[in-house]
């Protein structure tokens, strides 16, 4: 690279600052420290790999608070003429994304410790999962390009893989190969529209980005054009909006329950981080182009999601993880409404969709660590299994009737409720009216399946008796993780409720 | 009227708001022992009737510590910030507007209570049905005393899973498409009404009522305010409910459990117009004066329409739901509040509050009567109850049929009661409504009302006629009980206040008048 070589007198060997690039980079480590030790501990102590990992991810986390002040950043280029441009930065947005990945990622882990116990090669779901999330926590940070394509491909790859970790299950390995091809396919679309632009700019980081794309000469114009739509589809296709959801459905069915949690969560906070520090970081003079498409995909996302999950048959098999990945489309839906908004209002509107990715990430969670525990009676997972859980597991059932309210966001989850009215303030005070139309019909449907699902826990459940064969007792065991990380989400969701504020303060400070 | 300190009124509102919540927390909870009673459910409507009666106590001593003689400032104020980011802050406080409201509520919710542990309706275990019902009392006490729009927002979603629930579980036949219906109706309205909410606060800046009363919609442009009148206004009117958004009503009274009826016809409803008086008249007042023709014009199309359903539901033959038919009632009865808020006169605004009341009274009263007549006979179907002749309840259950006489009379507006004088203000004010109205166009608004009581009159008449009166019973027949201890108990309070507010309105108007002329002067007089 020129620029290095033209200073190389000054010096070629960069101070990196270690604890700021802590968090992913433990991650990482444990990763490969619990691979190389799967060869070495024997069968009975496996499950010590999983309690590493939990471990590793916690001390992750634990790294989060000396960064707290977010005024940290490495790997900074060291010419004079382009200071301040640096591909990794600790500020507040990168640590609440990172706690949130990071949180995500040790919530799927309380999910999976008894599910690799039972079904899943121990060691190298730990890895797998460590090294997505390392890659997912790496990408918030990432201030170029080439980092970012990078930190999206470190997080995405291992998913794959986790996706298809069901041996002998054919529709894992299905599910893992439509999630491969149509991910790699974006990937190579996203890579494009990267060349593309640094052709136009000649610069890979992001502020530089801002600057250079505002006086692009006049015949590369359609180049830097392309260049920017062709790499919001990439991030697009993680977010799993319209019309890059396809995929989302057969992949969550057909994967280990954990890792559908983990992608509907962890896999969504990548794509809307990536959107975000593409369209707002990199390309605020094309506001007018990725605002109204932003604007036009959330509602298409939303909508078809919606309508999606409210033609889920009940009595279908697997009928719950279905609904709850339709419902994450149109989740995502609402998690774009504020990044549209960013391109018509000078207000900063970021907060609002970092906001509503944490509420949802926290009873997201909870409700697939429900359906988990709902899952080890009830393999086929049907949505008509929940009739009457009120009745056997009350506190389970309420636990999930109070996440599913969240998501709703109708009181009791006041903090579900809280989350769309920012978002809904951001649209409004953008002044995308038709946009915030356009949710209110989408929450008005989403509101009646959940409270559909809900209702269904508080019924009577008559025909379970009937069902239930005489003589066999159904295992009536509940795994401490699984109980812990619901334990966990719940008490975050009460907490949440009670002081909104905890999470809707990003919505009223800037980030960056 | 007695002198309570200031904080000790705070903590009362407070703990009014908060206190049915943390009760329905409790009802969850096994019972402590010594308070075990003779089984577990009956241990938890006891606990019930406990809450809700400490809650009206607590509501009647705030009344008596609230300073009568300024019932347009706000009182027993609590102001504590609590989600920066949204600016929304816990502000509470009551006024002359609020207090009647809370009071009412208070009231009719312990009343509900205490029917409910004598006669508690078919349906599963009465845990979850206390819980509700506390859920859903904090709910609406908490729409009256909130002083910020997201709260109050807050505050009027709360209302909705308690209810959705004690329709679908406890009710009657076809509870389950009622309560969705009345779930979804009622969301999208408060959808689209949370939009309006937002746009007022993103404008003006703030979401404190008290503070955008006082500018008086001053900060907020005509086209703003028409937008947010709109929006608010659809919200807001799918609660009332105005025509032609009324249609979830009927079947949610059908199909629900007599107390689930008399908490949503007493309670539920005003927060509807409650919203219109406290927010939309004096936020956006501009946007208000160019509504306000249509919301008449909807309004006695609604006192019409509820009057002809009830004329046709109270026909011989027709097969009419008793039930069915005082929630038309109820439709026709909103329309004469909607008539008065909308002439923007002190005049009307205070018969429309007026009406409110009454109508919590009277309609509350109506459902109990008509709940405990199905009850005996096990249908409420007008054709089948009066048979040939007529149920002749004067005979059968002589006090049973002379309340339900003195409730008809009530509600059809029987000067020297309730009834009469919020609807009679309500037309007074069509009469010579705010400057900017159309004259012409509110006389005839208020002669089609009029005409409107007369409809009234004529089909209130023909339900006693065919369920008190008639001819003489063939020898045999079962004897039906007439009004028993705990109903006498239940019903008193609201038989008494009837008559109270009759023939003393100035106690209701006293403490309303100077609020809604602050109300309407925008904080300056």
């Amino acid at each position: 690279m020129t620029p290095v070589t033209a200073f190389a007198s000054e010096s070629l060997v960069q101070s990196v600052d270690w604890l700021t690039i802590a968090p992913p980079t433990l991650t990482a480590v444990v990763a490969l420290v619990v691979l190389v030790a799967d060869l070495f501990v024997p069968e009975e102590r496996k499950r010590l790999l999983g309690w590493t990992a939990i471990a590793g991810l916690v001390a992750a986390l634990a790294l989060l608070v000396p960064l707290r002040a977010g005024d940290r950043s490495t790997f900074c280029l060291t010419a004079d003429t382009r200071a301040g441009a640096c591909s990794y930065t600790a500020d507040h947005f990168t640590l609440v994304i990172q706690l949130l990945v990071l949180g995500g990622a040790l919530l799927t882990a309380l999910l999976s410790v008894t599910e690799t116990r039972e079904r899943l090669p121990a060691g190298e779901y730990w890895f797998l999962l460590l090294s997505s999330a390392a890659g997912a926590a790496l990408l918030p940070a990432s201030r170029d390009l080439a980092t970012l394509v990078v930190a999206l491909e470190v997080a995405s790859l291992p998913a794959f893989a986790l996706v298809g970790l069901k041996r002998g299950d054919r529709m894992s390995g299905e599910a893992a190969l439509k999630f491969f091809l149509s991910s790699v396919t974006a990937t190579a679309v996203t890579l494009l529209g990267v060349s593309f632009v640094y052709a136009a700019t000649g610069t890979l980081h992001l502020t530089e980005l801002a600057q250079s794309l505002d006086d692009v000469p006049g015949r590369l114009q359609t180049l830097a054009e392309a260049g920017v739509a062709l790499t919001l589809v990439g991030f697009a296709f993680k977010t799993a909006a319209v019309p890059f959801h396809f995929w989302v459905p057969d992949t969550y069915v057909g994967a280990p329950l954990p890792v559908a949690a983990y992608l509907s969560v962890v896999g969504k906070a990548v794509g809307f981080t990536g959107l975000i520090l593409v369209t707002v970081v990199a390309f605020p003079s094309y506001a007018d182009v990725w605002g109204p498409a932003l604007a036009a995909l959330a509602a298409l996302t939303m909508t078809v999601g919606n309508v999606a999950a409210l033609r889920q048959v009940s009595t279908r098999a697997w009928s719950a993880v279905r609904l709850l990945a339709w419902s994450s489309v149109a989740q995502a839906g609402y998690l774009l409404v504020p990044i549209a908004a960013a391109a018509y209002s000078s207000d900063d509107q970021i907060g609002a969709t970092v906001a509503y990715a944490l509420m949802y990430a926290v009873v997201n969670l909870g409700a697939f660590a429900v359906v988990a525990l709902v899952a080890r009676r009830h393999p086929e997972n049907r949505i008509a299994d929940y009739r009457g859980l009120y009745a056997t597991s009350p506190a389970v059932a309420l636990a999930l009737a109070f996440f599913l309210l969240n998501l709703a966001g109708l009181p009791p989850g006041i903090i579900g409720l809280f989350a769309k009215v920012t978002v809904f303030s951001a649209a409004v005070d953008a002044g995308l009216g038709w946009l915030a139309v356009i949710m209110g019909v989408n929450v008005v449907i989403g509101l009646y399946y959940y409270l559909r699902w809900t209702a269904l826990l508080f019924r009577t459940p008559e025909d379970a008796v009937r069902n239930a064969p005489a003589g066999t007792p159904v295992p009536h065991t509940v795994p401490a993780p699984i109980t812990l990380a619901i334990v966990l989400t719940a008490a975050a969701g009460v907490v949440l409720s009670g002081y909104p504020q905890i999470a809707l303060r990003f919505a009223a400070n800037s980030l960056f | 009227m007695i002198d309570i300190s200031e904080s000790v009124m705070q903590f009362l509102l407070a703990s009014i708001v908060a206190g049915p919540l943390l009760g329905a927390a409790a009802a969850l909870l096994p019972a402590p022992p010594g308070l075990k009673g003779k089984s577990p459910d009956q241990a938890v409507l006891r606990h019930g009737v406990t809450v809700t009666g400490v809650i009206l106590l607590a509501a009647v001593v705030l009344a008596l510590g609230f300073d009568h003689d300024q019932p347009s400032r706000m009182q027993a104020t609590t102001d504590i910030s609590w989600i920066p980011a949204l600016d929304v802050r816990i502000h509470l406080g009551v006024d002359g507007i609020s207090l009647p409201l809370l009071v009412l509520t208070a009231l009719l919710s312990f009343l509900c209570a205490l029917y409910s542990y004598f006669k508690m309706p078919s349906g599963p275990s009465p845990k979850g049905f206390v819980a509700l019902l506390l859920v859903l009392e904090s709910g609406t006490l908490a729409t009256f005393a909130v002083l910020d729009l997201v709260l109050f927002f807050l505050a009027f979603e709360m209302v909705l899973i308690p209810m959705y629930f004690l329709i679908a579980r406890w009710g009657g036949e076809g509870k389950q498409a009622a309560a969705w219906k009345f779930i979804l109706y009622t969301l999208l309205g408060s959808v689209v009404m949370l939009l309006g909410l937002l746009l007022i606060g993103v404008k003006a800046g703030t979401f404190d009522m008290v503070a955008l009363a006082a500018d008086n919609g001053r900060g907020l442009t005509t086209s703003v305010q028409v937008i947010a009148v709109l929006a608010i206004g659809v919200g807001l009117a799918v609660k009332t409910p105005m025509w032609p958004l009324h249609s979830w009503l009927p079947d949610a009274h059908t199909a629900a459990p007599t107390v689930g009826s008399v908490l949503l016809a007493g309670v539920l409803l005003k927060m509807g117009t409650y919203g219109f008086v406290r927010i939309v008249l004096p936020i956006a007042p501009d946007g208000m004066r160019i509504f306000a023709p249509y919301l008449a014009a909807f309004a006695v199309a609604g006192i019409i329409y509820g009057s002809l359903a009830c004329l046709a539901l109270a026909r011989p033959g027709n097969k009419g739901d008793l039930k069915r038919l005082i929630a038309y009632s109820s439709v026709g009865h909103m329309g004469f509040v909607l008539l008065g808020i909308a002439t923007m006169t002190p005049t009307g605004v205070n018969g429309a509050l007026f009406a409110n009341v009454a109508h919590g009274l009277v309609t509350g009263l109506l459902f109990f009567l008509v709940g405990a007549v199905k009850d005996r006979y096990g249908t409420a179907d007008l054709d089948t109850l009066a048979g040939a002749t007529g149920a002749a309840l004067y005979g059968r259950a002589p006090r049973l049929g002379a309340l339900l006489a003195f409730a008809a009379v009530a509600s059809l507006g029987l000067p020297g009661l309730a009834g009469f004088w919020g609807e009679m203000l309500a037309l007074f004010g069509a009469f010579e409504p705010a400057e900017g109205l159309s004259r012409p166009a509110f006389l005839t608004f208020m002669a089609i009302g009029a005409f409107g009581t007369l409809l009234t009159a004529a089909y209130l008449l023909l339900v006693v006629r065919r369920v008190c009166m008639g001819g003489p019973r063939p020898a045999g027949e079962t004897p039906i009980a007439d009004v028993q201890g705990y109903e006498f108990a239940a019903w008193t309070p609201l038989v008494a206040l009837t008559v109270l507010a009759g023939l003393w309105p100035a106690v209701l108007l006293g403490l309303t008048d100077p609020a809604v002329q602050k109300l309407l002067a925008g904080g300056i007089r």
